[in-house]
């Protein structure tokens, strides 16, 4: 079996481009990432179904002829599927649109913690992120960017040494900036 | 075999589906919608009973539809998928009553009835068809139900902490979907088949080259979901923010999917392949080291907890990847022990968190005197998850253990050193729990009256008591378990089972209409004609 060298390189793509939105801040552009490889893992089917050939049916197509209906079914089965999680991850990123004024995929909270007490058992350098901010894990969660900041500066909320707990939140928190975009 | 028994079988998929039909319809009827799920998750457990007695002497299988197995999907009911079966269904219900006695406590705000019932029915079903299938792409399928099910399990109500933890998970999980489906194209590509049977068959004609890729990816997808180190940093932050009672089902069962699909691959579709052995025994000294680390460093019961959690599938990796009998065995009844202990744990902790206001290890204190129940609940499954004889996690450990010794590589004598200190380090961090949460004089008030509901006790204690009863009936379970191991590694009677009397072809009525032809894979498959679809 010779695959089609078209599919081959649309599989390619798809998945190339798929992985560079996966790895994107934004649950929107993660999901557009989701999809692409869906369709390319959907691609992948049709290569591995052999090549193209009539209607499955018999009396309609000779055996010889027909192509694989096998793999269109779990394709289609795939791509019921994907369109319901899509669905899903769309609606989760509009909540957290709603809710934060973004719809960032965090890092683990955990990991600014780690970091938080490696920098302090290693006083030799400076590092804003010794800072505690003695709000509870879930507080700082409401508060604390990555990446898509509004201000392009890379530097978040959380990295900014806080006056005190009550007083972390900036004006133009998350919530009115995003707003303020849409 | 007889009619009774596979007419069994595919009970723990269909009564959670229709049950999620008719809840979702009688969304106005709080109490219907109850009385339907419990009744159909108890009548799961009562079928899945009867295939544990049934499967003990031979895999049932069903062709759906009457469509022969290569071309129709199967359901096999071998000892492993029935044991799965009973243990989880069985921890479902108890998991279920408990959120219907938390619901009518807090009057429904925290997890919305009419939601919650048809999914978790939603989740069932797709674990339990997980644990049936006999193809493939059906282990997907039941992969995707189950794992959109807990999408909206984990952001149920839909609050911002939700929907944090909540993007993470599902990111990550449709990621590992993706590697499987891609794993799934190149297994079809490779041999024109996804039916397991026929896969154990074909995989031994095929490329090593190529069956190697195959069974890398498919490791990674199952990896993922079972949280092996290092694709498990996503469980931590994930599970804690969901309610207690979906924390608990997760965190009992979903990663024992994983597990289970490791398990039934590696042993059916790659029964030996030496070198990915020793790349899962690194695998699993890693991650029980590196999960039990990171829950001694927690100060929150729940992420506590989560830890040990993603630590503890070491074992049973270890268990997997010795692939002797003994070792696969005391695996198997690691799961059971494990998944029992992890969702008892969870549900205590929604308890705690009930009565003392929070699952902080700053906050908590003292509720030993307070509410010394609780602590009786708390204590006995802690010390069965640290392993403290004579307790069923005690028994699955000294069997990894003697597995791991029996084998005598150094790899292995560095696993068996890496449990015991596991296990310790698994008594340290949960000692620390017990000894802030239950001993140590409360520094903040706790309410001294907050009274929990009886039925949320009941479920909870129903599961500690489970959990003693394992300890109980260790001996013919772990004689069960192995059974069931030598079952899965004889690579022969999974086989003959979905294709008896050394044929091709499975029992059903396209049987006799499909004519023969397996000269070329792909040609093979497209004249069978479709029955997946």
């Amino acid at each position: 079996m010779t695959p089609s060298l078209v599919l081959v390189v649309a599989i390619g793509v798809l998945f190339a481009a798929g992985v560079y939105l996966l790895l994107e801040r934004s649950l929107t552009r993660v999901l557009l990432g989701f999809i692409l490889m869906g369709n390319g893992a959907n691609l992948l089917f049709l290569v591995a179904g052999g090549r193209a050939g009539g209607a499955p049916i018999i009396g309609e197509t000779p055996d010889d002829q027909m192509s694989d209906p096998l793999v269109q079914a779990m394709v289609l089965t795939a791509i019921v599927i994907t369109l319901g999680i899509t669905a899903f991850v769309l609606a989760m990123a509009y909540r957290s649109w709603q809710l934060h004024g973004h719809d960032e995929v965090q890092d683990d909270l955990e990991d600014r913690r780690v970091a938080r007490h490696a920098a302090r058992n290693a006083p030799a350098f400076a590092d804003l992120d010794t800072e505690e901010s003695g709000a509870s894990l879930d507080d700082e969660a409401a508060e604390v960017r990555d990446e898509t900041d509004g201000d392009g500066d890379g530097i978040t909320d959380g990295q900014e040494p806080p006056s005190g707990p009550g007083e972390r939140r900036r004006d133009d928190g998350p919530a009115d900036e995003g707003k303020g975009r849409a | 075999m007889s009619l009774t028994a596979a007419a069994l079988v595919p009970l723990p998929v269909v009564l959670p589906l229709v049950a999620a039909g008719l809840a979702l319809a009688l969304w106005r009827h709080p109490r219907a919608q109850r009385l339907i799920t419990v009744a159909a998750l108890a009548l799961v457990l009562v079928a899945s009973i009867g295939l544990l007695v049934a499967a003990d002497s031979g895999p049932i299988v069903v062709d759906v539809g009457g469509w022969a197995a290569p071309v129709g999907i199967d359901l096999v009911a071998d000892r492993l998928s029935a044991l799965m079966l009973t243990v989880s269904s069985f921890v479902m219900l108890c998991v279920l009553l408990y959120s219907l006695a938390q619901g009518v406590a807090d009057g429904d705000e925290e997890a919305p009835v009419a939601i919650y019932h048809p999914t978790f029915m939603v989740l069932a079903a797709g674990v339990f068809n997980a644990f049936l299938s006999g193809d493939l792409f059906n282990l997907y399928v039941g992969f995707e139900i189950f794992l959109a099910a807990s999408y909206v399990l984990l952001t149920l109500g839909g609050t911002g902490e939700r929907i944090r933890a909540g993007s993470i998970y599902v990111v990550v999980a449709l990621l590992s979907s993706i590697v499987f489906l891609v794993a799934i194209a190149l297994t079809y590509a490779a041999t024109g088949t996804v039916n397991l049977a026929q896969l154990s068959e074909r995989y031994a004609e095929i490329d090593p080259g190529t069956a190697l890729t195959i069974q890398l990816l498919l490791l990674l997808a199952f990896g993922i979901k079972a949280a092996i180190f290092p694709l498990s940093a996503w469980l931590p932050d994930s599970y804690p923010t969901a309610p207690a009672p979906v924390t608990a089902v997760f965190a009992g069962l979903l990663t024992k999917v994983g597990v289970y699909a490791i398990i039934r691959t590696q042993t059916l579709l790659f029964p030996e392949d030496s070198v990915v052995d020793d790349v899962l025994l690194w695998l699993a000294l890693l991650t029980m080291v590196v999960g039990i680390l990171g829950a001694v460093a927690q100060n929150d019961i729940k992420r506590l907890l989560s830890f040990t959690l993603v630590s503890h599938i070491g074992y049973m990796i270890f268990g997997i990847a010795l692939a002797s009998e003994p070792g696969m065995a005391a695996a198997i009844f690691y799961v059971v022990h494990h998944i029992t202990v992890q969702t008892t744990l969870f549900l205590v902790v929604g308890l705690v968190e009930r009565r003392g206001g929070s699952t902080s290890l700053d906050r908590l204190g003292g509720l030993a005197k307070l509410a010394p129940g609780l602590a009786i609940l708390f204590f006995i499954p802690a010390m069965n998850l640290a392993g403290i004889p004579p307790l069923s996690g005690f028994l699955g450990k000294v069997g990894l253990l003697e597995a791991g010794v029996a084998q005598g590589t150094p790899l292995t004598w560095a696993l068996v050193v890496g449990s015991v200190v596991t296990s310790l380090l698994t008594l340290y961090a949960i000692v620390k729990a017990w000894n802030k949460a239950f001993w140590q004089t409360a520094p903040v008030e706790i309410p001294t009256d907050a009274p929990l509901p009886r039925g949320m006790v009941g479920p909870a204690t129903a599961l500690v008591a489970f959990g003693l009863a394992l300890t109980v009936l260790a001996g013919p379970l772990y004689s069960y378990s192995e059974r069931a191991a030598s079952n899965l590694l004889d690579g022969h009677t999974y086989v003959d089972a979905v294709f008896p009397g050394e044929s091709d072809r499975g029992q059903g009525e396209s049987n006799e209409v499909a004519t023969g032809g397996t000269d070329e894979p792909e040609d093979d498959e497209a004249a069978e004609g479709g029955a997946d679809g």
